[in-house]
């Protein structure tokens, strides 16, 4: 472990995603002390231009609420939504593919064809179809996303457990008596999750930007900022205030892109490849 | 006559790989005395492998049945088969590949003595250090990881994992045939000297009859999936029957000089 970290922070795309991640969690967590209280309520006068009023650095929108809280608040969100997605989306995802890939025949056949009929229907439309039936609500959207994000673990976590449970590892624990239920779990699984954790990255920044997607379409979670509603808000005078929607957005890149190059350097670094170049 | 250890009778194994059979094992019967080694000599792809796994319950047959210590040993499931399992225990082929690469020397020994209630939670360190120095190592190396030792030494820690479990047989599949030349000796002297102080039966398989008359009291020799012959070691390496044990006995190295003309 030490020594994927001490890979990690050597090379140049870990060092940046962690340091860029390291900054929004920062974000989030000081976002209630430095701006306590309720980020939706208005604070000055409308449309405020950024850098103009020292108590209001980054400005207000349309209705005068302060952009710098929103943008504090909202990093709490997205990070909440991605993390809590790729946990839902993993566990489902480890648990089916473990299941799917010792037991084979027809259980596999069946979980198989049921992440199949998951993966057909775009990530997308499955969260927005879930969120409008159900209402929004921060664990619904959490759901909804994970219900488009779980089957790649899935199909990764079987094709590993289909692979590792051929080694002789597994039939020596088989030998000594082990229980199956205990094979999978200590044996099987740990081997089989780093490559699904590089996968991480990708389903972490994919929920952040569903969730952005959601929320701009006004089917976020009203009672919280949002980046998504943030640049929705925005949108209407993109002319007139484009820094309404870029500041943001600004955060949205940050964040996609910190979790893109940590997982990249993560899946380097667990390869056992020094930094490339 | 004492009954034997292991009965093996007509056991037959068919695979089928792309729409082609193949015979890996057909109508092979074997016993095992206690205390007995024997040796199981073959090509590759004779079927020694397979003929392993299926009495160690890693693969099903197609027929035939195996009594192991008087029970119907291949009629066993679930929680009966796993408590049976201890009397039977396995030494593979690459050590590397037969350790969980997380694991370290101590929970991969204190593994069979925690499922099989053998020592309890406070006595298991000990019991792990006898097994480690049982086999050469110093008792210390329970806390290094499986990955950290040299070839050698996995092999001995393999072995010290098949012992602790307490077994009457233990099979041995190519044990040294994936280690350095240098210490091959050395573990096939444990083996040899931990069958006499603990009167363990071995099934021991390997490629090479230099190797298993090192060993065995008996040996069989495997060919396509048959048992083609079987006898005590001195009588098949002196005089061989068999066509496949004609030239297994030929490939034994001798360190002998052509005579000067």
């Amino acid at each position: 472990m030490n020594r994927v970290a001490g890979r990690l922070m050597r090379s140049p795309e870990g060092v940046a995603g962690f340091c860029l991640l390291v900054l929004l969690a920062a974000m989030a967590l000081a976002a209630p002390l430095l701006f306590p209280g309720d980020p939706l309520v208005i604070v000055g006068r409308p449309l405020t231009a950024p850098f103009t009023d020292p108590a209001l650095p980054l400005g207000t929108d349309r209705l005068g609420r302060d952009v710098a809280a929103g943008l504090m608040h909202g990093a709490r969100t997205s990070l909440l939504v991605g993390l809590a997605t790729a946990l839902v989306a993993l566990a489902a995802g480890a648990l089916v593919g473990t299941v799917a890939g010792l037991a084979g025949g027809l259980v596999d056949e069946a979980l198989m064809r049921v992440v199949d009929a998951f993966q057909i229907v775009p990530g997308f439309l499955l969260a927005l179809a879930f969120v409008s039936v159900t209402g929004a609500s921060l664990p619904v959207i959490i759901l909804a996303i994970a219900l488009g994000a779980w089957t790649g673990p899935a199909r990764l976590v079987r094709a590993e457990v289909l692979s590792i449970r051929e080694r002789d590892y597994v039939a020596s624990a088989r030998v000594i008596g082990m229980h199956p239920a205990e094979i999978a779990l200590r044996e099987v699984l740990p081997n089989a999750l780093p490559p699904v954790l590089a996968l991480t990255a990708v389903i972490v920044a994919t929920a952040v930007l569903v969730e952005a997607a959601l929320s701009f379409l006004g089917l976020g979670d009203p009672n919280v900022v949002t980046w998504g509603s943030m640049i929705a808000e925005g949108r209407n005078v993109l002319r007139t205030a484009p820094h309404l929607s870029i500041v943001p957005g600004l955060g949205l890149v940050a964040t996609v892109l910190g979790v893109y190059l940590l997982g990249e350097g993560l899946a380097d670094a667990m390869a056992g490849r020094e930094a490339r170049g | 006559m004492p009954e034997p250890l292991l009965v093996a009778q007509n056991l037959c194994k068919t695979f089928t790989s792309r729409g082609r059979r193949v015979t890996a094992l057909d109508d092979v019967s074997l016993t095992l005395a206690p205390g007995e080694t024997l040796g199981l000599v073959g090509a590759s792809g004779s079927g020694k492998s397979t003929l392993a796994r299926v009495l160690l319950r890693l693969l099903a047959v197609d027929a035939g049945a195996v009594r192991l210590l008087g029970e119907d040993w291949l009629q066993l499931r679930g929680q009966p088969l796993r408590r049976q399992r201890r009397a039977i225990q396995m030494v593979f082929q690459d050590p590397l590949a037969a350790f969980n690469p997380r694991a370290t020397i101590g929970g991969v020994l204190a593994d069979p003595l925690r499922i099989h209630a053998l020592a309890d939670r406070a006595a298991r360190p000990v019991r792990v250090g006898a097994l480690l120095e049982r086999v050469g190592l110093p008792a210390s190396y329970a806390a290094r990881g499986v990955h950290e030792v040299s070839g050698g030494e996995r092999q001995r820690v393999a072995i010290a994992r098949a012992l602790a479990a307490r077994p009457s047989l233990i099979v041995f599949d190519e044990p040294v045939s994936a280690l350095d030349q240098s210490i091959r000796g050395e573990i096939l002297k444990l083996i040899t000297d931990l069958q006499k102080s603990e009167g363990l039966s071995y099934l021991f398989i390997a490629h090479d009859l230099a190797v298993v008359r090192l060993v065995s009291h008996r040996v069989a020799i495997m060919e396509s999936g048959r048992i083609v012959e079987t006898g005590p070691t001195s009588q098949i390496i002196d005089s061989p029957q068999s066509p496949a044990g004609r030239s297994l006995v030929a490939a034994v190295p001798r360190l002998e000089f052509p005579r000067a003309q």
